[in-house]
C-alpha cells in the first residue's frame, strides 16, 4: 500500500436521481501516469472532481496522500491543495491576469520568496512547458488554444506539486500539438517526479504515455490495469473502445 | 504516509585566508523552506566579485525546482561577477535535475531603468488612451456606416426586415420596462412638485405649479429620465447579449450561414428601441404630470379640476411633441452604442463586464449631450 497515492473505494455519486457512479473502486500508484477513460457521460470528469474536492460523493471513500477527503480537516485540506496541480479542460486561466501572473499567483500568495526569484521560477516554468518568452506578458484572450493549455499546465506546475490532475489535456489540440503535449508530460514527470491522473479519450495518449488506466462505464469501473491487461478484457464497452476502426489501426501497428 | 517535515534550507559561508570563499548548503531546498536562504544567497552573489568559490552541496536533502532555480540563479550571478566556482559533492540525482532545469532557466533578467520609466509613465498612459480613443471612434464610425448601409437595404427591400425580431425586442425593451419607467417618472413628478410648491407658495403663485410641472416634464425630464433608465436597462442588455454571442462564436456562425449580424441582430434592436422609446416618453409624461397633480392637490390644495383647466391652457401640443421627437434620437444612440460595444467584446468573459459598463456610461453621456444640443437648437429656433 506504500506505493498507492490515491485510492477510491465504493464511491457513489448522484445528481438528484441521476446516478453517475455506483461503487467505483480504483487506485493510483506513485509515479505513474494514470488514465481515466470512458465514453461521454460516463462520469470520468466527475470522478476527477471528487479527487480534487470539487465534488463530494454521496458514499464511499476517496483517499489522497493518505487523507480521506470526506472527513479531511480544514488544515489538511489546505495542505492537500498545495500538493496538487490541476489542469482544467478549457485552461481556466484567470482572464484578468497575464500568463506570468497566472503562473506565479500561488507562489506570490503562499510563499515568501523574493520577487526576483519568483519571477525566475515563473519564467522557467513557462519555458518548461514550451511557451516562448514573449507569451509571459500576454493575457489569456490573446493566446491560441494550445498555448492556453500550456500556460495552464505551467500554472498547475508552479508549486512543484506531487500530483498533477489533467482534464482532457489533449482535447482541442491538433494531432501534432497533442503528441507534443504528451511528450511534454512524460518529460515533466521525468524532471519533477510527478504522479499524473488524466481524464482522456484520446486513444493515442493511452497508447503512448499512460501507464495504467481505468475504463468507466455503466456507473462502474469496467476494467483497470495496463493496456495489455485491459485490451484482453471481453467486456463489450472495452471491445467497442479498442475494437473500433481507430483502435484497430493502433492494435495492428503495435506500439 | 505523510511526507516528512522539510528541514529548513541553510547556507553558511566564510572567507578563508587565501581569499577563497567557502559556501556550504544543507537542509531541504524546497519552496517553503527557502526564504532566508534566498535572501542570503542574493546578498552573497551580489557582493562578491573576482574570487574563487568552493560550494559544498553534499548535505542538501530534497530539492525541488524552486530550490534548483535559486541555485542556478545564484550560480549564474556569481559567474557574471567574474567568480570561479567549484561545486563539491553534488548528488547524482541533483546533477540530473540541474542539467534538465538548466535548459529552461531564463537568461539574466534586466531590471527596467526605474527612474525614467516612472517619469514617463503618465505620458505613456495619456498617449495610449488617446490612440485607443481615436481608434474606438473610427471603429464606431465604420459600425454606424455599416449599419446605415443595412438600413438603406432594408428600406429598399422591406421584406428583408425582421418584423418578428422587432416586435420581440419592443416587448423586451419597451413593455417590460413600463413598471420601472412609471415608478421613476412618478417620483420625478413628486420631486418637482415638492420643490416648486415651496418656492411658489412664498409668492402665493400656487397655480403656476402647473406650468412648471407640465413644461419641465414634457420637454426635458420625461424624455431624459426615460432615456437614462432605458440606457441602463436595455443598452447594457444589448451589449451583454451580443457579447455572449460573440464569445460563443454564434455571430461567426451566423456570418458563415450568410445571416448578416447587422440585419438580424443590430437593425431589429435599433428599430425596436426607436419605436418603443417615444411611446415610453409619452407614457412617462402622463405619469409625471399625474404625480405632480397629486402632490399639488395634497400640498397646495389645488383641486384636480383647477389643475386640468390650467394644464389645457399652458401645455401647448408642441411641447409634448418636442419631448417625443427626441425619443428616436436617444433610442438610436443607446441602441447603436449598446450593439457596437457588444461587438467589441473579445474572447475573455471579463470583457463582457467591462464593455457593458462602458456601453452604459457612453450611452448616458451621449443622451445628455444630445439633449443639451437639442435645448440649444430649440431655443435658437424659438420653439
Amino acid at each position: 500500500m506504500k506505493n498507492t497515492i490515491i485510492t477510491v473505494s465504493d464511491v457513489v455519486t448522484r445528481y438528484g436521481n441521476h446516478v453517475i457512479h455506483d461503487g467505483i473502486t480504483l487506485s493510483v500508484r506513485r509515479g505513474e501516469i494514470y488514465g481515466l477513460l470512458g465514453g461521454s457521460g460516463s462520469g470520468k470528469s466527475t470522478m476527477l472532481k471528487a479527487m480534487i474536492m470539487l465534488l463530494r460523493p454521496q458514499a464511499g471513500e476517496v483517499r489522497v496522500l493518505g487523507h480521506n477527503l470526506l472527513t479531511v480537516s480544514r488544515s489538511d485540506a489546505a495542505f492537500l491543495r498545495h500538493q496538487w496541480g490541476v489542469l482544467f479542460q478549457a485552461g481556466a486561466l484567470y482572464s484578468s491576469l497575464t500568463v506570468e501572473e497566472n503562473v506565479g499567483i500561488k507562489l506570490h500568495e503562499y510563499t515568501d520568496l523574493p520577487k526576483a526569484l519568483i519571477r525566475d521560477i515563473v519564467r522557467m516554468k513557462i519555458a518548461m512547458v514550451g511557451l516562448p518568452e514573449e507569451a509571459a506578458a500576454l493575457y489569456p484572450a490573446e493566446l491560441s488554444g494550445g498555448m492556453v493549455k500550456r500556460a495552464a499546465l505551467a500554472r498547475a506546475l508552479a508549486m512543484d506539486p506531487e500530483l498533477l490532475f489533467l482534464d482532457e489535456p489533449t482535447s482541442g489540440l491538433d494531432p501534432i500539438g497533442a503528441e507534443a503535449f504528451d511528450n511534454l508530460i512524460l518529460e515533466l514527470r521525468e524532471i519533477l517526479g510527478l504522479t499524473v491522473v488524466m481524464v482522456t479519450h484520446d486513444l493515442d495518449s493511452i497508447w503512448t504515455i499512460v501507464d495504467r488506466f481505468a475504463v468507466l462505464g455503466e456507473h462502474k469501473v469496467i476494467a483497470e490495469g495496463t493496456l495489455k491487461e485491459v485490451i484482453r478484457n471481453p467486456h463489450p464497452i472495452v471491445r467497442q473502445f479498442f475494437g473500433g476502426a481507430r483502435g484497430q489501426i493502433r492494435s495492428r501497428d503495435g506500439k | 504516509m505523510q511526507s516528512i517535515r522539510a528541514q529548513n534550507a541553510v547556507i553558511q559561508w566564510h572567507k578563508q585566508n587565501n581569499g577563497e570563499i567557502l559556501l556550504k548548503s544543507s537542509g531541504d531546498w524546497m519552496l517553503d523552506t527557502l526564504k532566508d536562504t534566498a535572501n542570503t544567497l542574493d546578498e552573497i552573489s551580489r557582493t562578491n566579485r573576482n574570487v574563487h568559490i568552493r560550494w559544498e552541496v553534499a548535505d542538501v536533502g530534497r530539492i525541488d525546482s524552486a530550490g534548483m532555480m535559486l541555485f542556478i540563479r545564484s550560480y549564474n550571478m556569481l559567474k557574471a561577477n567574474n567568480c570561479t566556482i567549484e561545486i563539491i559533492g553534488a548528488k547524482s540525482e541533483h546533477e540530473k535535475m540541474y542539467r534538465l532545469l538548466c535548459r529552461y532557466a531564463p537568461g539574466a533578467s534586466e531590471d527596467m531603468p526605474r527612474f525614467f520609466s516612472c517619469f514617463l509613465k503618465p505620458f505613456h498612459g495619456i498617449g495610449k488612451s488617446s490612440v485607443s480613443f481615436v481608434l474606438d471612434f473610427m471603429e464606431f464610425l465604420s459600425f454606424i456606416g455599416e449599419n446605415f448601409v443595412n438600413l438603406l437595404y432594408a428600406l429598399l427591400h422591406p421584406s428583408s426586415i425582421r418584423f418578428g425580431a422587432i416586435v420581440k425586442n419592443i416587448e423586451e425593451a419597451g413593455v417590460r420596462a413600463i413598471p420601472i419607467v412609471a415608478l421613476t417618472s412618478f417620483l420625478i413628478g413628486v420631486v418637482i412638485a415638492y420643490q416648486g410648491a415651496v418656492q411658489l407658495e412664498k409668492f402665493g403663485a400656487n397655480i403656476f405649479i402647473v406650468d412648471m410641472i407640465a413644461l419641465s416634464v414634457t420637454r426635458e425630464l420625461g424624455p431624459l429620465i426615460t432615456a437614462i433608465v432605458v440606457a441602463g436597462r436595455t443598452g447594457s442588455s444589448y451589449t451583454a447579449q451580443l457579447g455572449v454571442m460573440k464569445i460563443t462564436e454564434e455571430i461567426d456562425a451566423m456570418r458563415t450561414m450568410g445571416f448578416d449580424p447587422h440585419r438580424f441582430l443590430v437593425l431589429p434592436r435599433i428599430m425596436a428601441l426607436m419605436i418603443a422609446l417615444p411611446l415610453m416618453i409619452f407614457f412617462a409624461d402622463i405619469i409625471g404630470i399625474g404625480a405632480g397633480m397629486f402632490i399639488s392637490h395634497i400640498h397646495l390644495h389645488l383641486s384636480y379640476a383647477e389643475f386640468m383647466h390650467r394644464l389645457q391652457k399652458v401645455l401647448a401640443e408642441k411641447h409634448v411633441w418636442i419631448g417625443i421627437f427626441k425619443g428616436p434620437f436617444f433610442a438610436w444612440l443607446i441602441a447603436s452604442v449598446g450593439c457596437f460595444r457588444g461587438f467589441q467584446v473579445s474572447k475573455s468573459t471579463e470583457s463582457i463586464g467591462r464593455y457593458t459598463t462602458i456601453s452604459v456610461v457612453n450611452a448616458i453621456f451621449l443622451v445628455i449631450a444630445c439633449d443639451a444640443l437639442f435645448s440649444v437648437i430649440f431655443t435658437e429656433l424659438g420653439i
